[in-house]
């Protein structure tokens, strides 16, 4: 149900000082992690507006991240698609291949401005585990990756990248052995090592200041994006699409236009074989609100409140839960919530490989077979605006068992 | 009006004895075992069931107390079923206090008041919601004294004299103190920091207090019980009860056993 007459321009205040989107997000933490997540609020409040940490952010962003990264007219396929002009915010150009390293860069100068020497992450794709072993490296930092055995499994090249990149990974066997169970774990080491550790969460969820301070970091998306589009088409486009999983790359996109109405909003679900099956990730289309990893938010669970297990063709995607954020965007009616299934995302996967020479990754092919159904309803001088949030180079494995070739 | 766990604790006080209070995860490894276990137990002289209730992400519990809810979800034990075993144990026991212990969403699930209202009708006394920090919790809290219902909260090594004085003024029944930092079943504790950290959470309330983490046999019981009002075990029991996983018919008896050694090094 949408909230009547929400004034938009509200949510770019949000989160409140407790960490609350409206009825969403706060501080759902074991009672051992309530001093370091106080610890680290003031940390982030003292720094976030800090002049000396801001350049120094700036300064690796550019030197070390590639940023800004470029907006890109896919004109042959959206001549083919014969509605709006679609464009892509190319995040997957970054350093390491995706918008992850946009906040892990963020957090680990932040760690290491407070005196945090080591570091640990949950990643579902390897792409989050992949940019922290990656800043880690670069700052000279002990680097502890939890990812679910599953998961391991289907993103080996990115376990790889992560080893030669001195960070260790280790397997998660509990649960459902992906994206859920490593962040439990991760905050379980969090909770035993929380005098010299730093967790830096990969996602716009967790307890506050988690989702508020991931945003914050991906914003850098959204505003470049502004400005890019403005200065390309002379005008704001007139819907955002962007894959949703935790939402951080979405919400890094959304952020900065919460406040203009005339652009549209779409996040996009795993739908993994169609919400009719139960089997998807889709916990804002399909799920209710409860508590979960420090935060309430829209929870795929059954009703006991056990979490239940997802399914969606992309590891980045596999996830019970969702940045906080998006669910009050939700319910604001600020933003639209939808699904792509893993075949839609396959074929989106493949159509603009070849027809702009682009790999997307999985996560982001979501975005981009939604962006395919928009762009035929709407007129051929609107423009969408995708967050291509990470290359495909990770998925080339699992596309081509999929397809039955052995690479 | 005192709490059934409020009396049971100042008659404890005056007789200068200390609580044993047990947990284990409703359910595991059989729903069946479940009661027979509390009775056996409160036999023994287990003076407070703290009663897990299962949980698909039990983010603060080590592997023992994982596996447990994992064994207890394979026969899909929820909310309602962890009350109705307590509703059965109160038929043959209507002294002992009862705790659930556990994680928020399946309470969230039901809405507070329903819960609390479920809660007390089965004969539950308290409540310890691990994920429920006393900053998000006052909603919850007011539902469950509205029932009669204890909120028990944890305190930890890190918490600070401030929070501990916020807390405790939440809290009724007792506050739990979090021996280690970590998660269930974790490392040894340090007895002398456990009772520096115990004298101050006594300069801030005068409720109960209790010990729990890394108390594994008779000795460490015994050394927690000189310093706090109230001692609990939960994976050194859940080590036991997990060991007789395919013979759950012995479960009771090895429980009660190690609920008596305990009771005797405490009590020595």
């Amino acid at each position: 149900m949408a909230i009547e007459n929400y004034d938009f321009k509200e949510l770019l205040k949000l989160p409140d000082e407790h960490g609350h989107f409206g009825p969403y997000g706060g501080i759902f933490a074991s009672e051992t992690l309530m001093e370091a997540l106080d610890e680290l609020r003031e940390a982030y409040d003292k720094y976030k507006n800090d002049e000396d940490f801001l350049a120094e952010l700036d300064y690796e962003l550019k030197h070390f991240v590639g940023r800004p990264s470029p907006v890109y007219h896919a004109k042959r396929w959206s001549e083919k698609l014969g509605g709006a002009q679609i464009w892509l915010k190319r995040e997957d150009l970054n350093h390491t291949g995706a918008h992850k390293i946009n906040n892990t860069v963020g957090q680990a100068l932040l760690a290491k401005r407070m005196g945090k020497k080591r570091i640990i992450a949950e990643t579902g794709a390897g792409q989050h585990g992949v940019a922290s072993a990656t800043v880690t490296a670069r700052y000279g930092m002990e680097c502890v990756v939890y990812m679910g055995a599953e998961d391991i499994e289907r993103q080996k090249i990115n376990v790889y990248r992560m080893r030669v990149l001195g960070a260790e990974v280790k397997a998660v066997s509990s649960g459902t052995k992906t994206l859920k169970d490593a962040l439990n774990e991760a905050m379980r080491d969090w909770v035993t090592n929380v005098d010299n550790t730093f967790y830096i969460i990969g996602t716009v969820a967790g307890p506050h200041p988690y989702p508020a301070m991931v945003r914050d970091f991906q914003a850098v998306i959204g505003r470049e994006a502004r400005e890019q589009m403005m200065s390309e088409t002379g005008k704001l486009p007139d819907a955002l699409v962007a894959c949703v999983g935790g939402g951080s790359n979405a919400i890094g996109l959304f952020y900065p236009f919460l406040g203009d109405e005339g652009v549209d909003l779409y996040g996009v679900e795993g739908g993994g074989h169609g919400l009719e099956s139960g089997e998807h990730a889709a916990p804002l289309c399909a799920g209710k609100p409860g508590v979960l990893h420090g935060n309430r938010t829209y929870l795929m669970e059954d009703a006991d409140g056990q979490i239940i297990g997802t399914h969606s063709i992309s590891a980045g995607l596999d996830y019970p839960g969702v940045g906080p954020e998006h669910a009050w965007l939700k319910d604001t009616g600020r933003a639209n919530y939808v699904i792509a299934t893993d075949d839609e995302a396959m074929a989106a996967f493949h159509e603009l490989s070849r027809m702009e020479g682009i790999i997307p990754a999985l996560e982001s092919s979501h975005a981009l077979a939604y962006a395919a159904k928009l762009a035929p309803t709407m007129d051929k001088d609107q423009v969408i605006l995708v967050n291509l949030s990470g290359r495909g180079d990770k998925d080339i494995h699992t596309v081509a068992r999929l397809e039955g070739y052995d690479v | 009006m005192s709490s059934r766990i409020t009396k049971h604790l100042a008659s404890l006080r005056s007789e200068g004895r200390k609580a044993l209070i047990p947990f284990f995860t409703a359910g595991d490894p059989h729903p069946s075992v479940t009661v027979p276990t509390m009775h056996a137990m409160v036999e023994a002289g287990a003076d407070i069931i703290e009663l897990g209730v299962p949980f698909s992400d039990p983010m603060a519990d080590g592997p023992v107390i994982q596996h447990a809810s994992e064994r207890a979800l394979l026969h899909h034990v929820g909310m309602r079923d962890v009350l109705a075993m307590v509703n059965e144990f109160r038929q043959g026991d209507n002294q002992t206090p009862v705790v659930l212990m556990g994680y928020l969403n399946p309470i969230e699930v039901m809405g507070y008041e329903a819960f609390a209202r479920a809660a007390a009708e089965a004969g539950v006394d308290g409540v310890l919601t691990v994920d429920m920090p006393p900053e998000e919790g006052h909603e919850f809290v007011s539902a469950l004294h509205g029932q009669g219902l204890d909120p028990i909260f944890l305190l930890a090594p890190t918490t600070s004299e401030a929070r501990i004085g916020r807390i405790c003024e939440l809290a009724s029944g007792f506050v739990y103190y979090v021996s280690v930092k970590g998660i269930t079943g974790a490392a040894n504790l340090d007895t002398d920091e456990v009772a520096r950290r115990v004298e101050l959470i006594r300069s801030k309330t005068s409720l109960p207090v209790g010990v729990g983490f890394g108390i594994k046999d008779g000795a460490s019981a015994a050394r927690v019980a000189t310093v706090a009002d109230a001692v609990v075990v939960g994976s050194a029991l859940v080590s036991r009860i997990e060991a007789l996983q395919h013979e759950s018919d012995k479960i009771p008896a090895k429980a009660a056993e190690f609920i008596r050694e305990l009771r005797t090094a405490m009590d020595g």
